[in-house]
Parts: C-alpha cells; structure tokens; sequence
C-alpha cells in the first residue's frame, strides 16, 4: 500500500528540509548518548591508572585499519549524494552499496579482533577497562550494522530514482557514526 | 528513515521553499473503512495516537494508582488483610513502591502529558494535517506499548517485579542476591530504556513538526505557549536521557553478565549511576512539568478573557528553566558524599532555579489580575495546577539547601515534596487537558456540574495525603520502611494517626475518580448536539478544526494573521480574535 505524506511533510518553515533537521536532531540525542557513556569512562580511567597495562592489550593495528577502512567508507557516502544531487539514483546506489561493504569490513575485522582478544582471556568481566571497551565498542558497532541496514532501504529506493534526499540523510548519519569512532579509536587503542 | 513503504509523492517533494498551498493534494480523500487493528494499533493519524497514548497512560495510572492503594494500606494498618489485594509481605511491598514510581512518571506523567498531548494539539495548533513523520510517530507507540506489556509482564515472572526503588540505586538494583528479583530487575531495565527510545522518537517528531510545518503567516512567536513547552519539554529529554540509556546499558551488564561498573569492590562506582540517574532525573522533572504549565497557561488565558501577560517573557522563563535544570542534580546525592564545597554550588543553582518557575506563576496571576475570569472546570484545574504546585516548589528550597537536606533526606517530606510537584502535573496536568480539549476530541461537553464535585473532592483527597505527609517527614519517618511497628522511636500514636489520615485521603482520592468515570460514560453514551467548533470561545487554531476533527484535520489549511491571544481586544465586538480570521478589509 502506498503511503502519502501529509501536507505536513512537505512544509518547510525552517527552509531545511525535515529529513535533515530531524536527522541532526537525532545526531544530537547520540551525542547526548555516546557522551554519557565516554565520559563515564573517562571519569574512571582518570580514577584507575592501572587499566593502562589492560589498554595495553588492545589491537592498535586493527584498530587503524578499521579507522582507515571507516574513513574511506565515508567518501563513497560523499560521492553517492552528490550522484543523488545531479539525480543519478543508480550511481547513488552503488556509492551506497560501496559504503556498506566498508561497514562490512569493519564488521569482519571487529570480529576476528574480538575473538582473539576473548581467546587471549580479555573478556568483558576481566576489569573495568574490558567492561567499558565492549560496551562502548559494541555500541558503536550496533550502530554500524543499523546504518548499514538503513542505507541497503536507500540504496535500493535510490537505484528505482526514488526518495533520493535521504542518500543524503543516510550520509550524515554515517559520518556521524564515523565521528564517534574518531573519539573511540584513541581512547580506547591508543590511550596506554 | 526508510521504512519500507514506498511514498507516493515525487522524491524531491522536500525542496526549501516549498510552497505549502493544501489544494493540489489529494491524501484525505481515500478512507476505505479500517479494520480494529488497522484503526487502533497501526493508524497514522496523529489524534488517533494521541488517543492511544492517553489511554494506554490512564490504563497504567489505574495500575500505579492500585499498587499506591496497596501500601499506603500497609502502611496505615500493618500487616492487616488489605482488601482487593492480601496480605502484603515487605519485598511486595518494595515491589509496589518501585513501580508505583516507575510507572506513575514513565506510563502516566510522559504519555499523557507529553506524547497524547503533544500529538494531539501540535498538528492543530500550528495548522497543519498530521505530524511531519506519521509512521515514525505510529513506530513510537508501538515501541511504547511494547516497552508497558514488558513493564507489567515483569510483575509474573519468577522473584516477583523489580524492587530496588524506581531510582534503581546500586549496589540494590545490580545484584539479584540483594534484591532478590532476577529476571524481574532485567525486564524493568529493559521496559524503561525502551520507553526512552519510544519518546525520543516521538520527541524528534514534536521539534521538527513544530518547527517545520507551521501553518503560513504563523512564526515561532505566534505558536501557543503548550506548543512551545512541549517543544522545549522534548529537548530537554533529548538532551538530557542520553546518559541514562547509556547508564541503563551498563546496569543490564552489571545485572547479566557479571560486570562491574556500579560495584565499588571491583572497581566500579556506584555513585556514578546516582550522576547517570540524576543528570537525567532532575531536567526529567521539567519535561513533565513544561507541557502542564503550558496548558494551564493556554487555558488562564482563554478563561480570563485576557492576553496572556508577558508570553515572550514567559518563554525566556522557560528556556531560563531548561538551561539551569541541566546543572542542579546533584542535589540529590547530598548525603551520598559528594564533596561540600560542590554541594554549595549545587544549592545555589538548585536555588536559583525557582526564580524563573516563580516568574511563570507570578505572570499567569498578572493575567488572571483584572481579567473576566470564568471559573469553569478546566479553568478550576488549571488554577488549582499553580497553586499546588507551587506548594510543591515552595517546599523544594528546604531540599535544595544542602545543611537542611542532610535532615530532610529519604523521609517522608521528600516525598510529599515531590507529590506536590507530580500530582498536579501528571494527574491535575492530565484532568485540566481532557476536560479543556474533550469537546474537540469527543464533539461532546463534559457535566460541569460532575465536574466540579470531582475537582473538590480530588482536591480534597490529594491535600489530604500530602500534608500530614510532610509532618510525619518532618518528625523523621523514613521512606523505605514497610512496617513502623518494627521501630519504636517511629511507632507513635500521633505519627500512626497522621499515616491513617493521608491514606484515607488516598482513598478519597480514588473513589472521586469514580464520578470522573461516570461522567466520560455519561457524555459517550447521551444523545448530545455538537457543541460546534469552538465552544470556549478560543483563539488558537485547533478550535477552527471541526470537532472531531476529521482525517487531515482542517477543510481547508488555515492561515494565521496574529498572535494566540488577543482576547478582549478594545476595537473589536466580540471579545476573542481566532488565529486564522483575516483581518479587517483584506479580500481573502
């Protein structure tokens, strides 16, 4: 069954189309979220000076591949809204798909760290370090798999020529999930 | 954002400066007739889940309010039989005083005020058909009714519901061998983070809505003062429940997976949930009580036929409000051994905070102040909404001073405190709104004079409870004990009698609830003729809409030309100015 939008949908009173205003203010409700979290964090790692010897224990090498792997994942994000913009839905949609295969990399590589690190003993209940970088790594990797999932529903709208303003929807989303990543990568790898 | 319906409108329909015109569309055509699960479960249609949000949160209040019946009961008569409910042991006990409080401000306070209201009134007062994102909105309910299935189903699983208190402190909350309530604790933590997800959704749609789809002619300061509160009420939630999820998460791995981030033995710090909670807590106090002064505000105005007085004033008052609110929650951890020196400073800004609240009552008396004040039902609640509140805020100075909390704390002052704050937004908030908008929702009128003896009477019950309350506080009863007989110093004549007293206000309370209900039966099932659109004579836009208002709301999407409140303009015969009525001499 198709679904009409209600007139309310297509008013645009701030002169920002309600995709994207409502887009950054999810952003902000994640902010607000990751931010609890890393600062909670950063407030015990201030207090325990020994998880230095734990943080020793994380993968810096695939820590940087992955930053590397999401970075690049975000220019594809880049180049299918401005495919969405010139109104080249399929050139969109491929940008997308190349997008998600980053995601999935990162995924990939995620987890055969976290295998390893489990094998190794470093589980979520060894110390208060483990706790805080499986939580705040698996969030931000439930993120990446819901952004995957939203951009596969854009992706193919976009390929049919259809909802093409919400690549760019899509984009932000995944730079935000970018960003975090930016804060996670030293905090939790680099910090020793 | 991509559901998997695809849309009918053509893809670049968002473009900026779109011109919203409402004649070239053709979506309120099509009503084919609904199946019950197609009209009440998966409507689109913001008044239809404005409805079901309202009715699923008075569903829990009776809930909340029978589990309060069952321990004041307790605590009034100890270890008596309780009728309708047995003997209470004391972990029931806890069990009941948990989810009264979880479920009075997150299935009740939130749904009603912020979500039934917000989604019934910002379509109709900023004068457009629905909200901007209708599935995401109908997604919210649905996300909301899941997370009040899992809240009650917790209640029948094995140990019993959740009881370590609805602040859920740790070490209490974490541990099953403490609170002896495993799976029960889970689902409670589960329910309440998806309740948050819920309104955050909801939320999104309430801001971008408002600012995005507001009728033509109608700027920011033209909108009605409950549409800007609920606004401002959903981005102090948005910005301030972000930690708690996060809090939440790290409580369910404490809870399952034996970590460690609340316990002090291995690290942890349980204080830290105290600072998750509260961050969130205390602005969550100012989420519920926005969109209830908003309302009262909206409703002051139309009763003393007055312009609301200083409106502009007013919303500095509230953004005030919603800044400030985000650096005083630490007054709740007083005695939880923070710092002094911090404590100074949390009572300063916990003290200054009820600056900007006081403006806000001393502006609605300026504009009740030579006004042509109509004392009808809503306007007797909205009136009895400032005035008890501000008993509870009065109160609140004594809490927020640090050396005189270091007494009040955890006793039953606290309590009545904070029931002086809650009731009247959350019940006082909820009876001024339906008793204002039912004509607009139902196209029928309410009995005033079945009205009126029930505000008397629940008025009359809600002091009843409150005020012996405080004394009892006052002479040191604390507020987790289930049986004062246990404690000499406590189990006094005069203080038991007291206790008895607020509970057979309690009961008061809930009988006149009765006349409530007799009332709505009464109303649904008479033959009454439509009160027409606008029966109170009010300016906003949601009184131009039909009552009920059809699928889409408007016959045509209004234009607005002034402010909400011109009442009693000196040039004009009747004394009210509606939004949308052009003004004199133009052609349209």
């Amino acid at each position: 069954m198709a679904f009409a939008k209600p007139i309310a949908t297509l008013r645009s009173a701030t002169g920002v189309p309600v995709g994207r205003l409502a887009m950054w203010w999810l952003l902000a409700s994640e902010i607000v979220i990751f931010g609890g979290l890393l600062m909670s964090y950063i407030m015990h790692r201030i207090g325990h000076p020994e998880w230095a010897a734990e943080a020793a224990h994380t993968n810096t090498v695939a820590g940087a591949i992955n930053t590397v792997v999401l970075l690049s994942s975000s220019l594809s994000a880049v180049l299918a809204h401005q495919a969405a913009q010139m109104g080249n839905g399929k050139r969109a949609a491929r940008f997308l798909w190349i997008t998600i295969g980053g995601a999935a990399t990162f995924l990939v590589v995620k987890s055969f760290e976290w295998t390893h690190e489990i094998h190794e003993g470093f589980v979520l209940t060894r110390s208060g370090f483990w706790s805080f970088y499986y939580c705040a790594a698996g969030l931000h990797a439930l993120h990446v798999i819901a952004g995957s999932i939203a951009m596969g529903f854009v992706a193919v709208d976009a390929a049919k020529g259809r909802e093409l303003q919400r690549v760019e929807y899509a984009g932000i989303y995944w730079h935000f999930v970018d960003v975090v990543w930016i804060f996670l990568f030293p905090l939790l790898y680099i910090a020793k | 954002m991509s559901n998997a319906a695809p849309t009918a409108t053509a893809p670049h329909a968002h473009e900026p400066g779109h011109a919203p015109d409402g004649h070239s569309h053709d979506h309120h055509d099509h009503h084919a007739p609904q199946s019950f699960f197609q009209k009440y479960l998966f409507s689109t249609d913001h008044k239809m889940i404005a409805q079901q949000y309202m009715w699923t949160g008075v569903a829990m209040a009776l809930i909340g309010g029978f589990l309060a019946y069952a321990f004041r009961m307790q605590l009034a008569f100890p270890d008596k039989w309780i009728p309708g409910y047995g003997y209470m042991s004391s972990l029931e006990y806890n069990t009941a005083v948990t989810n009264h409080g979880t479920i009075m401000i997150f299935w009740f306070a939130m749904p009603v005020l912020i979500a039934a209201f917000g989604n019934l009134l910002i379509p109709l007062m900023i004068g457009c058909d629905d909200m901007v994102f209708p599935r995401i909105n109908r997604l919210s309910y649905q996300i909301f009714l899941l997370s009040a299935i899992i809240l009650i189903s917790s209640f029948f699983v094995k140990g019993g519901g959740f009881n370590g208190a609805w602040t859920a402190y740790p070490p209490l909350s974490a541990n099953a061998e403490y609170n002896m309530a495993g799976t029960g604790s889970t689902l409670w933590v589960l329910a309440v983070a998806l309740e948050f997800v819920a309104f955050l959704l909801g939320g999104i749609n309430f801001i971008t809505t408002a600012m995005s789809a507001r009728a033509p002619g109608m700027r920011l300061w033209d909108m009605p003062l409950v549409v800007w509160m609920i606004v401002i009420a959903s981005i102090l939630f948005m910005a301030s429940v972000g930690p708690l999820i996060a809090g939440a998460v790290m409580l369910l791995f404490d809870q399952n997976f034996g970590t460690f981030f609340f316990n002090p033995e291995r690290g942890g710090d349980p204080v830290l949930w105290q600072h998750l909670f509260w961050f969130f807590g205390h602005p969550e106090v100012y989420v519920v009580l926005l969109p209830a002064m908003g309302m009262s505000g909206d409703i002051i105005a139309v009763f003393s036929r007055k312009k609301i007085f200083a409106y502009k004033t007013l919303l500095y008052t509230v953004f005030a409000t919603g800044i400030i609110s985000f650096f005083v929650w630490a007054h709740h951890q007083f005695i939880a051994g923070i710092d002094p020196r911090m404590a100074n400073i949390f009572t300063v800004t916990t003290l200054i905070i009820s600056v900007p609240i006081a403006e806000m009552c001393f502006l609605f008396i300026a504009t009740l102040y030579g006004g042509s004040i109509r004392l009808t039902v809503p306007m007797l609640w909205a009136l009895s909404f400032v005035a008890e509140f501000l008993l509870g805020g009065v109160t609140g100075i004594f809490l927020g001073a640090s050396g005189a909390d270091i007494y009040f704390h955890d006793t039953y002052f606290v309590i009545a405190h904070f029931h002086y704050t809650f009731v009247p937004i959350a019940v006082i908030g909820f009876f001024m709104g339906f008793t204002f908008w039912f004509p607009k929702m139902y196209g029928k009128m309410l009995n005033e004079t079945l009205g009126k003896i029930h505000f008397w009477i629940t008025i009359l019950g809600f002091n009843m409870i409150f005020i012996p309350l405080f004394f009892t506080g006052m002479w040191g009863d604390h507020r987790r004990i289930y049986n004062y007989s246990h404690f000499p110093e406590l189990h006094r004549v005069a203080l038991q009698d007291l206790r008895i007293v607020a509970t057979v206000g309690l009961l008061i309370m809930i009988s006149a609830q009765a006349i409530f209900l007799f009332n709505v039966i009464k109303t649904f099932r008479a033959k009454q003729e439509n009160p027409g659109p606008n029966p109170w004579h009010s300016n906003t836009l949601d009184w131009s809409a039909p009552s009920p208002p059809p699928h889409g709301n408007f016959a045509e999407l209004p234009t607005v030309f002034r402010g909400p409140y011109e009442y009693s303009h000196p040039e004009r015969e009747s004394d009210f100015w509606p939004q949308n009525e052009p003004p004199p001499g133009s052609s349209t």
